[in-house]
């Protein structure tokens, strides 16, 4: 999978490459899925698959790992949908394009490598480099106030990681040996199985990482670069970021932070089940009085992602499975959201949903397109919304007592407030009176905004009609890091 | 029984949706039509095959010992959130969803005939077409969902196919607000449903009907919260009166019931279809398909008859005071829903072996019937005279003769009138009042008085009152075939729906019940008071006087309350624009970008700050290291000496 990204950097014939590449990293990824799911078939009951380790640097010990289980599987698929849907609503790219699709390329690159490493270094090299291209994709491609919003969102998420980069250190540095002899590890199943860091470092590198990866997760309070990055971004770069980057924050905070420190994540995620609890709920209120279409995505974005982390930290399989399905849900639904009002925007060359009025009537395709990304969000059934969000309630309502109680109800709160929220933009934007006269000459999509769309739609509609598949593939995935959590009770 | 008849039952609505909703724009008007009235029409023919089969066939599986059985057709896994707690979707068959079958697939057949005359010409012909299916797949799979997981997804399925109906219009703002504010309440009141589903799944671990409520389930559920209580109830109650909550939203019940006479925005036959006989009365079935969870916590009971009581009286109430012909029948249409839920409310074993309850689905089956009809002839009267207001209206017996008789029978059936179909439902669920106390009985007795009261009111100042000097320029003529014949078979059913042996059919244990009217001490009673009710209507509205200004003069305030709806649209208002929106959205939107962002950006000033301040420092200028240099070392000095000395 790398290979092919690596190829990609050469790219000459832009579209030509980014499509024949895109295309092929979503068929691959669809049949290491498949492969995937036939081995498991198989009764191949490894934790992880494809296992493949290259020596990088021996007097650390750093090595280049990989292996994916059933979570990673389909977060490379996730990827290479919004990629490949990415690349067909960035068709129009100016100017520059080569560059815009080199850094383009360049953080889909991290982001593939951050999914299927199982060295915590190299994972976080990867991490490191999907950020970066971050920068200059909003800073140069952006629109609106984008040098402050890039700096703003690279300084806060590089904050994010120096956190990351001492917590990492430390859980180095205890980890015990290695399988090979060394003296410690970064491997992250030989981490988890040594269980050797101490109950008092443990307390202390839990929140960094936590923390580490909860800025890009857009945790409460630590979120507010997400309104802006978002707002000010391209169109493909609010699809990948929203999509998937801001995934890499939940995938990173069970694989590592829950998955190697369960005593700490035991004791202490009470503080975190508060801090996402709030940005559920409060993401959502911020979304209803929004009046730019990005803001209002980018927080309803804070308020999901909130849920993600908030249904990690109840730390039972029913409710991790809901956090996957709502990472995979909100990807999908968000990279819609973002490319479709990047189409709208392309159009009306406005975002303030105050100036625009009565779309359905001249672009009848994206205005139906909004709606079911709409309805996904509010989670209706049928689509991957509900899905996700019934299995992290039911999961989460699992604790009995009152303190996870109280949160959880004011949790599923938000389904009502993301239907106001939802509700009063397609109301104001699609529906009623056409609002500006020049608005009637606009066209609806073109073929390649038609192929981009409903490809997501697709998805989402498998999602929400048939998740048990994904369901047991998840549930399976989860039964180590919830054995290590049970261990240490 | 075979499972290919009930598939097919369910699969065919969603096919049309999905037929007419992606090519339906590349159809003729005719051909979406054709296609949508044949569909539905199928599935009706199939619905009556299974209800059939159901009630009279005597197979074995359905009825043991003169007992009818609750039987899953069929059953597959969705989602499997626990090991326990596995959500399937399935087909329940049991009485009520038989015989739900059989009211959905009729009136929703009706309504996709009627509409063929009522939307001809519209933009957009398919697309209500597509809707009208999608709505009746979801009703269908509502009444025959076998979980209470699988009645809650179709509930948000129907919930938003009512809203895209209600908006069908969506280039007018107020369709466009009506559907949102049906949306958002009812999503409110689901949340309540949704957190009652959340506390029964904690205690029992289980989402099946079947294991819910038979065999020992309703007392494993009281066992098994151990005792547990809170703010003074059981956490039976507390999930029981949850869950009861979502069915409050779906069908009106004070103080959700906000949403409905609004969306009497979307097109007629919608209403007629949704919000009068099928989606709106899911809250009364969603109590009656877990009655005897209800049965165990009866203070959950007595909540719902308290609720049911004073809707159905305020809703009454209300009624009088409308302008809307629609807005009267919406009202009314609440009002009748409550009166399923007090009948419900007071139904218990030992009261005429709970007669409540059989008379609850009586009642919801005989008023679908006459209720479409009422609406459809709303309908055929607005498409006449173009406008929803009874006071474009009036003298119109003589232009519209078969509307005229289907709505008089419409009026007679609802207002309880020997021998119409309502008469005799409404007849059982006073016996079931008054047996459980004599308060409510007399109570909705009077709500029963107010009804006839206000359905002649509005049947004389549409048919009789005064002509509308308007006709002259354009004569109002009845409806085109598509919209009578539905007109005319309803009024039929509903003049013999009331002989139909209904308690033989349907009750809580599916034991047969048989009916007796009691005439001496109920029927005759409240016989009396609708034909006083009517012939008071008849005095102030049969023609043009001022006797109905007067007796507005009498109360003055009480006629504005009224007429203003005692003022709930303005008190949501506030609660919602002043206090959510502008307080808590406000605040929290304020606070993000001034506190939250503003802490960041002041990290980021101080930082900025500090490096031009020390920027200055590396001048690059000799004299000034010199400067400093010296400056250093003198006090490095005069420190070392004070350390030393």
């Amino acid at each position: 999978m790398l290979a092919g990204l690596a190829v990609c950097r050469k790219m000459s014939q832009i579209r030509a490459v980014m499509v024949i590449l895109s295309s092929v990293l979503l068929v691959m990824s669809g049949y290491l899925c498949y492969e995937f799911l036939s081995l498991r078939a198989a009764g191949n009951t490894e934790e992880m698959l494809f296992q493949g380790h290259w020596l990088w640097y021996a007097p650390l010990n750093i090595k280049l790992s990989v292996g994916v289980d059933g979570i990673s599987v389909l977060m490379l698929m996730l990827s290479s949908i919004i990629v490949f849907a990415g690349t067909f609503a960035s068709w129009k790219i100016d100017p520059l394009p080569r560059n815009f699709f080199l850094w383009f390329a360049l953080l889909s690159m991290g982001v593939f490598g951050f999914f299927i490493t199982i060295d915590i270094f190299t994972m976080f090299m990867f991490y490191e480099v999907a950020l970066i291209p971050m920068y200059l994709l909003i800073g140069v491609w952006g629109t609106g106030r984008k040098e402050y919003s890039a700096m703003k969102l690279t300084l806060m998420l590089m904050g994010g990681s120096a956190f990351l980069m001492l917590g990492l250190l430390g859980i180095y540095w205890h980890s015990g040996p290695s399988a090979d002899g060394a003296a410690h590890t970064w491997n992250i199943l030989e981490i988890a199985h040594n269980n050797a860091i101490g109950t008092g470092w443990q307390y202390f590198l839990f929140p960094m990482t936590f923390v580490g990866f909860g800025v890009l997760g857009a945790m409460f309070p630590f979120h507010t670069w997400s309104p802006d990055g978002h707002a000010c971004a391209p169109t493909a770069v609010s699809m990948l970021h929203a999509g998937v980057l801001m995934k890499l924050g939940g995938y990173g905070c069970f694989r590592i932070a829950i998955y190697l420190l369960p005593q700490a994540a035991n004791d202490l995620s009470w503080i975190f089940i508060v801090l996402t609890g709030i940005s559920v709920v409060y993401g959502a209120f911020s979304a209803c009085v929004q009046t730019d279409l990005k803001y209002i995505n980018a927080y309803s974005s804070v308020s999901h992602c909130g849920m993600v982390l908030f249904a990690i930290l109840m730390l039972n399989t029913t409710a991790m499975t809901g956090a996957i399905l709502q990472m995979l849900s909100h990807g999908l639904m968000t990279a819609l959201f973002f490319a479709l009002i990047g189409m709208i925007y392309g159009r009306t060359h406005t975002r303030d949903i105050r100036k625009m009025g009565g779309l359905m009537q001249i672009m009848p395709f994206l205005g139906v397109c909004y709606m079911i990304a709409g309805f996904a969000s509010l989670g209706l059934p049928g689509l991957s919304g509900f899905v996700a969000e019934m299995t992290i309630f039911f999961g989460s309502f699992q604790h009995a007592d009152m303190f996870h109680r109280v949160f959880v109800i004011a949790a599923t709160c938000s389904i009502v407030i993301t239907a106001v929220y939802i509700l009063r933009v397609v109301g104001k934007l699609l529906l009623g009176k056409v609002y500006d006269e020049h608005h009637r000459t606009l066209t609806d999509a073109t073929w390649w905004e038609r192929l981009s769309t409903i490809t997501l739609i697709v998805f989402i509609a498998a999602i929400g009609c048939f998740p048990n598949w994904i369901n047991e593939t998840i549930q399976h995935s989860f039964a180590p890091i919830i054995a290590n959590l049970q261990s240490v009770i | 029984m075979d499972q290919t008849l009930p598939i097919l039952i369910l699969a065919i609505p969603i096919t049309m949706f999905f037929i007419l909703g992606l090519f339906g724009m590349k159809m003729s008007h005719k051909l979406a039509g054709v296609l949508g009235i044949l569909g539905m029409g199928t599935a009706m023919v199939l619905s009556y095959t299974v209800a059939f089969t159901y009630f009279f066939s005597g197979d074995a599986a359905f009825i043991i010992d003169g007992v009818r059985q609750q039987v899953e057709i069929f059953d597959v896994t969705w989602l499997a959130f626990t090991d326990k707690l596995v959500v399937s979707l399935g087909f329940l068959l049991d009485p009520i969803s038989a015989m739900m079958l059989v009211v959905i697939t009729t009136i929703s057949f009706f309504v996709h005939l009627y509409s063929w005359g009522y939307m001809e010409g519209e933009k957009g012909f398919q697309r209500f077409y597509a809707f009208l299916s999608l709505f009746s797949f979801s009703m269908l799979g509502l009444v025959v969902a076998t979980n209470i997981f699988q009645m809650y997804i179709f509930w948000e399925l129907v919930g938003v196919s009512s809203y895209l109906l209600i908006g069908f219009y969506y280039k007018l703002g107020s369709a466009v607000s009506a559907s949102k504010k049906a949306f958002i309440v009812t999503r409110f009141a689901d949340l309540g449903m949704l957190i009652g589903i959340l506390i029964l799944s904690f205690y029992m671990p289980t989402f099946n009907f079947i294991e819910l409520t038979q065999n020992g389930g309703p007392e494993l559920a009281l066992t098994s919260t151990g005792g547990a209580t809170f703010l003074g109830g059981s956490v039976l109650t507390w999930a029981l009166i949850l869950i009861f909550t979502g069915g409050m939203g779906k069908s009106a019940m004070m103080p959700l019931h906000i949403w409905l006479p609004d969306a009497m925005e979307g097109p007629t036959p919608v209403s007629a279809l949704i919000h009068a006989a099928t989606m709106v009365v899911a809250g009364v079935y969603l109590v009656a398909r877990m009655f005897p969870l209800y049965l165990m916590e009866t203070a959950s009971l007595d909540f719902i008859t308290g609720i049911g009581a004073i809707t159905a009286l305020y809703a009454a109430i209300v009624a009088c005071a409308q302008v809307d012909i629609k807005r009267v029948l919406a009202f009314s249409t609440i009002s009748q829903i409550a009166f399923m839920m007090v009948s419900l409310g007071v139904a218990r074993p030992e009261i005429h072996e709970g007669l409540g309850y059989m008379s609850s689905m009586f009642h919801l089956f005989t008023h679908a019937m006459f209720k479409a009809l009422l609406f459809l002839g709303a309908g055929a009267l607005i498409h006449a005279v173009h406008s929803n207001d009874y006071t474009s209206m009036g003298g119109l017996r003589k232009y519209m003769p078969i509307t005229h008789w289907t709505f008089l029978i419409g009026c007679l059936a609802i207002a309880g009138i020997y021998p119409f179909s309502g008469f005799f439902s409404k007849d059982e669920m006073l016996s079931a009042m008054y047996g459980y106390s004599t308060f409510w009985g007399v109570w909705m007795t009077a709500v029963a008085g107010l009804t006839a009261f206000y359905m002649f009111r509005l049947y004389y100042l549409i048919f009789w009152w005064d002509e509308n000097p308007n006709y002259k320029h354009h004569t109002p003529h009845d409806a085109p075939w598509q919209m009578s014949l539905p007109l005319i078979i309803l009024a039929a059913v509903s003049c013999v729906a009331g002989f139909i042996p209904f308690g033989e059919l349907v009750t809580w244990n599916g034991e047969p019940y048989h009916i007796h009217i009691e005439w001496v001490k109920i029927a005759v009673p409240s016989l009396c008071v609708a034909i006083a009710a009517i012939l008071l209507a008849t005095v102030m509205y049969r023609k043009k006087n001022s006797l109905p200004d007067k007796f507005a003069a009498v109360w003055p305030g009480l006629w504005t309350a009224a007429h203003h709806r005692f003022y709930w649209d303005e008190m949501y208002m506030f609660v919602t624009h002043k206090i959510i929106f502008g307080g808590i959205c406000s605040f929290i939107a304020w606070f993000d970008r001034q506190i939250i962002d503003g802490t960041m950006d002041m990290f980021a000033k101080v930082t900025q700050k500090t490096s031009y301040a020390i920027r200055g420092l590396q001048s690059g200028s000799i004299q000034t290291y010199v400067w400093w240099y010296f400056v250093g070392a003198v006090a490095l000095a005069a420190v070392t000496a004070w350390v030393i000395l």
